[in-house]
């Protein structure tokens, strides 16, 4: 295994500038981190956000994409979640929904549970997996130039597209995205329906 | 002689309560015993037939449906009912309804013997993740069962399996 670039990009600063970008996109958030950054973005009712369910995210956005072809929807994770969801790159690859991106904010570490490394750091890289499942556009994204680059395409291309930024460890404060999972569902369905 | 109609099949039973609740998503992990609902599910346009690589990924996908407004139904072997327990508590805390139709393997002249730990424990761990289950063992009440599963899921937004048996599925045969 070749030796790694290290992770360098700050996660809040990259989901802000898609989060800037996102319209009328529907968003799915994976536990942990990727939750808070979401989060500190600005709560929307259009936000939903797991704090449970690891593996579960990007099957969600299927679920969501599927439901809604008129809109984009946008899934932000950590690596360990989509770890989980190896899988389902394979089933997402099958059913080739136009309107969904995913969009993994990858630190190598689990954040959650004591900074332990993860696979992405032993050698698996998602873009590949993604062009291997047949995602229509797959990039792994270590600069700033490069985010810059794929953010129209994370937001507007035709899916699935998925993009693996790598981000430095550290992470912002915590802002903690409201719990109830009823409440947080009701809530997205309301927003839908205006 | 005038033709004469052909027995319905049980997954016919299953198609006609899949239109009448408007189900739109189904998931699958193949089993034998599926094999004639999934072909028919997957022939019908207007339904998006997702093949699952693991159960669990069906449960999931069934959040996201919700959120976008349409129902899920997700067909699984016994043996898959295990994958999905974890992901069964998001359904259970998020009240997303979710329609589960499990082919049971283990419960009637089973052959081979891997199957029968997982049979014996499907309804008690799906009942302790808060799932709704019924048991189905004759061919004759799929209709009425499913319909009556269907409606308690959506209309109470909760989880329901429906545990098929082998004698309304069929015994998987080794030759």
């Amino acid at each position: 295994m070749s030796k790694q670039r290290k992770p360098t990009l700050d996660r809040r600063k990259v989901v802000a500038a898609i989060l800037k970008q996102r319209g009328d996109a529907l968003v799915v958030a994976g536990l942990g981190a990727a939750c808070f950054d979401v989060m500190a973005c600005g709560d929307n009712p259009l936000n939903f956000y797991t704090w449970g369910a690891m593996g579960g995210t990007a099957m969600i956005g299927l679920g969501l994409a599927l439901a809604q072809p008129k809109r984009r929807v946008l899934v932000i994770t950590g690596d360990g979640d989509m770890l989980m969801a190896m899988g389902s790159f394979a089933t997402i690859g099958a059913k080739q929904p136009r309107n969904l991106a995913i969009v993994v904010m990858d630190n190598e570490h689990y954040g959650e549970t004591g900074m332990q490394q993860t696979h992405t750091q032993l050698g698996t890289e998602f873009a590949g997996v993604a062009k291997a499942t047949s995602f229509r556009a797959a990039e792994t994204i270590y600069t700033e130039a490069q985010l810059k680059a794929w953010l129209p395409r994370i937001i507007k291309e035709p899916g699935p597209v998925f993009a693996g930024v790598k981000v430095a460890i550290n992470r912002g404060e915590f802002i903690l995205p409201p719990r109830d999972g009823t409440e947080l569902k009701l809530r997205f369905q309301q927003a839908l329906q205006r | 002689m005038p033709p004469t109609t052909p027995p319905l099949h049980w997954s016919d039973a299953v198609m006609d309560v899949f239109h009448a609740q408007k189900i739109r998503q189904v998931a699958y992990v193949p089993d034998t015993g599926l094999k004639r609902l999934i072909e028919r599910v997957r022939a019908d346009k207007n339904m998006q037939a997702v093949p699952l690589t693991t159960e669990e990924e069906g449960v999931a996908l069934a959040v996201g449906a919700c959120l976008g407004g349409e129902r899920t139904a997700l067909l699984v072997q016994s043996s898959g009912a295990g994958n999905c327990i974890n992901m069964l508590g998001m359904i259970t805390e998020c009240r997303v309804p979710l329609l589960m139709l499990v082919t049971m393997r283990g419960t009637w002249a089973e052959f081979n013997p891997w199957q029968i730990p997982m049979a014996e424990a499907t309804a008690p761990v799906l009942a302790a993740i808060g799932c709704v289950v019924k048991k189905l063992d004759n061919a004759e009440q799929v209709g009425p069962t499913v319909s009556a599963a269907c409606q308690l899921a959506f209309n109470t937004n909760r989880p329901v399996a429906v545990l098929m048996d082998q004698r309304v599925v069929g015994t998987k045969e080794f030759k």
